[in-house]
């Protein structure tokens, strides 16, 4: 026999405003298996909390139904003061009569009439309610974070620091990313290699740290404390504990004709090659699409050459298979391809560049060593026009990206300063449909750009770039007076719209962390969780999340390691038990559930049961790890047998509620 | 003047409420120097609802239908589309004294090319 206590809150005025609080635990106290209905003003304080002990105790409660505010709010408070008077916390229900009751409503007769059914309903669910335990799971004290860029090196030092290892796989043969391409950081100008190479060089010397670099995550499975990732360690055919690093075969390689992508493929390297003088690990690394030896058998010059024999000609992707508690993705982003883009001429000219690349000539480690050149003919360019937005902003189509990038105007800004201050006898146009310049000493920056250096900035947009004799006719509206402008310019430069790196959507799958429709990964909430993804144990670090310049980043990057020395911690976890659970009498094997499950948690297997007249015959049926599973419920909607259901929420229980609402 | 509004829109297809004011259009136009309104122009007039300063322009008869702003618009919102529109909202008034085809030879100017010609005759046949 259930007996069933109803504690019905006033909440002040917010509840008993428009609700009768006193009709209301009147009309509850009729209804079947409730031996004690009453109300107070406010059931979350400590006098509230003690009432309803106090009646577990007296009258040996079987379940509470509190109704009070939404289950968001005190739903733990109130499982906690339960749970201590020796009741099991799942056997408490809340039923929302503040925010989906009092607060929307102005009729105090529909308010009390709608009270009393929400409170009916939690009542007919309660008597359905099963006791339950949260299970425990252990967790791996190691974490994994995926990308070594400024995010990812930035949350792999700040992990370390908590003093727990760490493993950084990073794609390309050093570490560094995006920041070690960039010339100087605005607004202070300072320069981005001298802020970001000891930081790499920390990371490598750091104990706790392990660089896994030229590698990708191949698999990831397992779940939040115990993930099991197999990284693929591509060959680079040196041996990173023999290489030096002195560089001598990077000179003496014969194939010099292999763009280098650290200069945005401005100009040449070597077929095996150090990316740039500061990379980390700084080993050298032989590109096989390019490599002679490689490819025919015939050279071998830098094995002759280099005096630690590190050379290794027949080495072998390495597989690496390793436990983690938490997995940070910080896969950062890639400029989109300009190809699409016909009306600024960039497959005609060489002169018209993007912004990274014009990064890199304005580098003095870059191509032309620091000097602007055209990259056309080497000379002086006189005048230069910045296209702003190209590709952000864009609705409906396949050419751009819909959201905006952020971080241009403010490196349009930069560039455009920083020409005028070296080459005072340019004219420098910058095209802007919005200057958006939202952060601290920002728009000071933006206003010095334009005052300080005679930056010419245009409202409007720039509509086609045709190479003529040497120069690029550029026409352009200027909105603001009112004018169609044609610029004859030496160099246009696009400031190319962001997208998500390419590695990140084949991760997302792995991780099974949701991604929205532009590749970034998804938070588990916009503003209240904004480094966690929904995916228990996977954390979310710099521009994979979305659009970020560098201090947002690094901002971004330590709050995920917060949140992963949180769980590193803790010796265990507490499962949800509210998870979704199979009945395998009923299942009938179709997938149906583990297609549609969002965290990856229902697998299926074989199973003997026993058949009429002692025979046995083998099933396939779902299986749920409860560790995984984050109890949305969508398989046990998609499950056509009726066989999988969510402890806590089961379909009796939310039919019960129906039948309670519609009676 | 608002259904005129709704019936430019209709018929164009074209949204002008998502143009950002880039001017994109108007940067790209070929006919620029000839209008009075300039594209970008032309969407803010329909999404105000200045229509009727609109049929009487010139520079709607100006647009060489290029598609050339159609192409470029980063935002769908097509302005040679609400031009094509507005062009057949002044064809269709009833009553309204708009040009007759013997009107248009002493109003053609050399420079203006063919396609421009042959698209003006097509829409005043009527």
């Amino acid at each position: 026999m259930q007996k069933i206590g109803v504690f019905v809150c006033w909440c002040g005025s917010n509840i008993a405003a428009t609700v009768d609080v006193e009709t209301v635990s009147d009309a509850l106290a009729r209804e079947p298996g409730v031996v004690f209905s009453t109300n107070y003003q406010y059931m979350c304080s400590q006098a509230g909390q003690d009432m309803i002990q106090e009646k577990i105790r007296e009258l040996g409660l079987t379940g509470v139904v509190i109704c009070s505010c939404s289950p968001r709010m005190h739903e733990a408070t109130f499982r906690r003061a339960c749970e201590k008077a020796g009741l099991n916390p799942y056997l408490v229900e809340i039923a929302n009569i503040r925010e989906q009751c009092s607060w929307i409503h102005k009729d105090k007769a529909v308010g009390t009439e709608k009270a009393i059914i929400l409170g009916r309903a939690a009542i007919a669910k309660v008597q359905l309610n099963a006791p339950l335990t949260a299970g425990e799971s252990p967790v791996t004290k190691r974490a994994l974070v995926i990308g070594g860029g400024i995010a990812g090196i930035q949350t792999a030092l700040d992990i370390a620091e908590a003093g727990f290892p760490v493993d950084i796989v990073e794609k390309k043969p050093t570490i560094g990313g995006k920041m070690t391409q960039i010339d100087k950081t605005f607004p202070t100008l300072d320069c981005a290699a001298c802020i970001l190479t000891p930081k790499m060089v920390d990371a490598a010397q750091n104990e706790k740290i392990n660089i896994i670099s030229y590698a990708q995550v191949e698999e990831v499975a397992g779940f939040v404390g115990n993930f099991s990732v197999k990284i693929r360690k591509r060959a680079r055919f040196v041996d990173e504990t023999k290489c030096t690093g002195c560089g001598l075969c990077t000179e003496k390689c014969p194939q010099k004709n292999v763009p280098n992508e650290f200069n945005q493929g401005l100009d040449n390297r070597r077929a095996i090659y150090i990316p740039f003088a500061q990379a980390v690990p700084k080993v050298a690394t032989i590109d096989p699409n390019y490599c002679t030896m490689l490819k025919t058998g015939k050279c071998g010059v830098c094995s002759k050459v280099c005096t630690a024999g590190a050379i290794d000609y027949r080495q072998q992707d390495e597989i690496i298979q390793q436990e983690y508690g938490a997995i940070v993705a910080a896969t950062g982003f890639e400029p989109i391809s300009m190809e699409k883009f016909d009306e600024f001429a960039y497959s005609q000219s060489p002169d018209v560049v993007t912004s990274l690349e014009f990064e890199r000539l304005m580098n003095a480690a870059g191509p032309t060593g620091g000097t602007l050149l055209r990259p056309s003919d080497g000379k002086h360019p006189h005048t230069l026009v910045f296209v702003q937005c190209v590709g952000s902003r864009c609705d409906g189509g396949e050419k751009g990206k819909p959201y905006c990038s952020k971080i241009c105007c403010m490196y349009t800004a930069k560039h455009a300063m920083l020409t005028r201050e070296k080459y005072p006898d340019t004219e420098v146009y910058v095209f802007y449909i919005d200057v958006r310049t939202p952060g601290k000493n920002f728009d000071e920056f933006y206003r010095r750009a334009v005052e300080e250096y005679g930056v010419h900035y245009v409202k409007g947009m720039v509509g086609k770039v045709a190479p003529e004799n040497g120069k690029l006719k550029v026409q352009a509206s200027d909105l603001l007076g009112g004018r169609q402008l044609h610029i004859d310019a030496d160099m246009v430069v696009l400031a190319a719209a962001i997208e998500p790196d390419r590695s990140a959507r084949p991760l997302a799958t792995m991780l099974t962390a949701s991604m929205d429709t532009n590749d970034f990964f998804t938070e588990a909430h916009p503003k209240l969780r904004p480094v966690e993804s929904p995916t228990a144990g996977v954390f979310l670090s710099g521009a994979c999340q979305g659009p970020k310049d560098i201090p947002e980043t690094v901002a971004q990057a330590g709050a995920a390691a917060a949140k992963v020395i949180g769980l590193l911690s803790r010796d265990h976890l507490t499962c949800n038990p509210c998870v979704a659970e199979s009945n395998e009498l009923m299942c009938n094997g179709c997938s149906a559930c583990e297609k549609v499950c969002p965290y990856g948690a229902i697998t299926y297997i074989d199973k003997e049961f026993r058949g009429p007249n002692r025979t046995t015959l083998v099933r396939r049926v779902a299986q749920v790890n409860p560790a995984v599973c984050q109890g949305c419920g969508a398989c046990t909607v998609a499950c056509p047998s009726g066989a999988m259901d969510l402890k806590g929420f089961s379909n009796a229980q939310i039919m019960a509620e129906v039948d309670a609402i519609c009676k | 003047m608002k259904d005129m509004t709704e019936l430019v829109t209709r018929i164009s297809g074209a949204n002008p409420r998502k143009c950002m004011k880039c001017g994109k259009c108007t940067a790209a136009c070929p006919a620029y120097d000839e209008m009075d309104y300039h594209p970008h122009q032309f969407v803010d007039m329909v999404e105000t609802g200045r229509l009727e300063e609109l049929m009487n322009s010139r520079g709607i008869y100006m647009c060489l239908s290029c598609f050339a702003c159609l192409e470029r618009c980063p935002r769908s919102v097509e302005p040679a589309r609400l031009i094509e529109a507005v062009r057949l909202a002044v064809i269709r008034q009833q009553d309204k004294n708009h040009l007759k085809p013997e009107q248009i030879p002493p109003l053609l100017d050399p420079d203006l090319p063919q396609q421009a010609i042959t698209s003006a005759f097509r829409k005043y046949r009527k």
